[in-house]
């Protein structure tokens, strides 16, 4: 059997979630970093805060999401330093796109998703692939737990269908306490069918007043 | 300075060994707006009077931040300046993106003097026109270089550069002793009282002048316009002061043994 050398990529698991509501968003990421059957740390956050509203969450290749975030963080001050003030959520979901695209034949294996308030300070949740390919949702989530948590979400948020045409903004009535209860529950259920989802849940809530952070223990096995 | 058959070229020496683009464009600097810059050991400000082209414009700036522990003011080309600038930031961010630190002071400097260098032995470039003061901080303490057109830099515990800087220097010559053991608070009042030497004579108001601070504990950034007037009100109380007081000797002669007033 011909044995490839060149796999330069590494998937070190994990998911990450995020909802956005009529004024908060809520992002949320678990904190376990694993290879093949082993854990490597119960404590590394997949989390990046971007910009005073805008944080970006992901799962796939950590070595690549590093690289990433420090390549995203050095534009942004290069754009604070150019027109004085803090990039929106929509212009740094443009620039996370290119971003991505600009190694479309060498990429990032990471997959995304970048939550925050927009101009009008409603919650807004882009998620992209590996490549770029963005789109602004209502709620989103990535990695390996993501196909047992957005069910749940389709069901439990009460949101206009994501697949409805034309499409409805699918922003989320439920109130942010809700929504972040939401968030635990999800977890705590994708922790127990998901061995690379575990250990804690970093949730980061964005609304008018700021950034807020929680942390959740989850199931350790 | 006056024309001569070397001074076309940056390319080319007088027999006396100068270069005559150089020095012309160290003129540039001499000719810009003023701008200071004193140091303490845990603190630097920056102080720039700020022209404007006309009433109907905005003024220049002068200040830039360049990194949260770094910050420029420049006098002259002020069009150079900004480009420069923009290199400076470039440079700490790349420094800060392979090192996960921030960009010693002397390294930034050096930097900029190199390119400042090259310019000055290229047929087909000319010298930047503009003269900068860096101020920064880092693990070796607080720091106020000057960088200038030829591609020199010094250090200074104060220095001030742009029209009229003579007389701010004179002031600052006769109190730099001190500056290492100010506060933050007299170190910007002296930086006012230093900008006020090279107005000689018109009014000092916060809306001419930018004043920048960079400290231990506190990132670079440019003071509000409210916190300059105060300090400017106050000094301008104690100069009425001093002036009240010597018309009114007869009660100071019991208060003899107290610090004189503003030794201006």
């Amino acid at each position: 059997m011909a044995l490839r050398r060149d796999w330069v990529y590494e998937n070190n698991g994990g998911t990450c979630v995020a909802i956005a509501g009529t004024d908060y968003c809520v992002i949320a990421a678990d904190t376990r970093l694993s290879v093949g059957y082993s854990i490597y740390t119960r404590d590394y956050s997949k989390i990046c805060k971007l910009a005073d509203k805008c944080v970006m969450a992901s799962s796939g290749f950590q070595g690549d999401l590093k690289a990433l975030q420090k390549n995203l963080a050095a534009r942004h001050l290069m754009y604070q330093h150019q027109h004085n003030k803090q990039m929106r959520c929509p212009a740094m979901a443009q620039l996370l796109s290119n971003t991505l695209y600009y190694k479309r034949f060498f990429p990032y294996y990471t997959f995304n998703i970048l939550g925050g308030l927009d101009s009008d300070g409603k919650g807004c949740v882009y998620t992209y692939d590996a490549v770029g390919s963005y789109e602004r949702v209502g709620y989103s989530a990535q990695g390996t737990g993501a196909g047992l948590i957005i069910p749940v979400l389709d069901n439990q948020l009460k949101s206009p269908s994501p697949l409805l045409l034309p499409a409805k903004d699918a922003v989320t009535p439920l109130s942010e306490t809700e929504a972040v209860d939401l968030v635990k529950d999800v977890f705590a259920s994708a922790t127990e069918r998901d061995i690379y989802t575990g250990d804690k849940v970093e949730i980061v809530i964005v609304n008018a007043s700021g950034i807020r952070q929680e942390l959740m223990e989850l199931r350790k096995d | 300075m006056f024309r001569n058959q070397y001074d076309t070229d940056v390319t080319t020496w007088s027999p006396a060994g100068r270069l005559f683009q150089v020095e012309y464009a160290m003129e540039a600097v001499k000719q810009g707006a003023a701008a200071v810059g004193l140091r303490s050991t845990s603190h630097v400000v920056l102080a720039t009077v700020n022209k404007a082209a006309s009433d109907l414009s905005s003024h220049q700036r002068k200040v830039f931040k360049i990194d949260d522990h770094i910050g420029v003011a420049i006098a002259g080309l002020t069009a150079d300046g900004r480009v420069l600038s923009r290199y400076l930031r470039n440079e700490c961010i790349n420094h800060s993106f392979v090192y996960e630190s921030p960009l010693p002071v002397s390294r930034l400097v050096v930097h900029l003097a190199d390119k400042a260098q090259v310019c000055t032995q290229r047929s087909w470039k000319r010298p930047y026109g503009v003269g900068l003061l860096v101020a920064g901080l880092d693990e070796t303490g607080a720091h106020l270089y000057y960088n200038c057109p030829s591609g020199n830099y010094f250090e200074y515990q104060a220095f001030a550069i742009g029209s009229r800087s003579q007389a701010a220097k004179t002031f600052m010559e006769r109190r730099f002793d001190a500056f290492n053991s100010y506060s933050r608070d007299e170190l910007i009042k002296d930086a006012l009282f230093a900008i006020k030497e090279t107005l000689q004579g018109e009014k000092l108001t916060s809306s001419i002048c930018t004043v920048a601070v960079v400290g231990i504990g506190e990132p670079f950034h440019m003071l509000d316009q409210k916190i300059i007037q105060e300090v400017i009100d106050s000094i301008e109380i104690k100069e009425d002061d001093a002036a009240a007081a010597d018309q009114a000797p007869i009660q100071d002669e019991d208060k003899s043994s107290e610090a004189a007033p503003m030794d201006i």
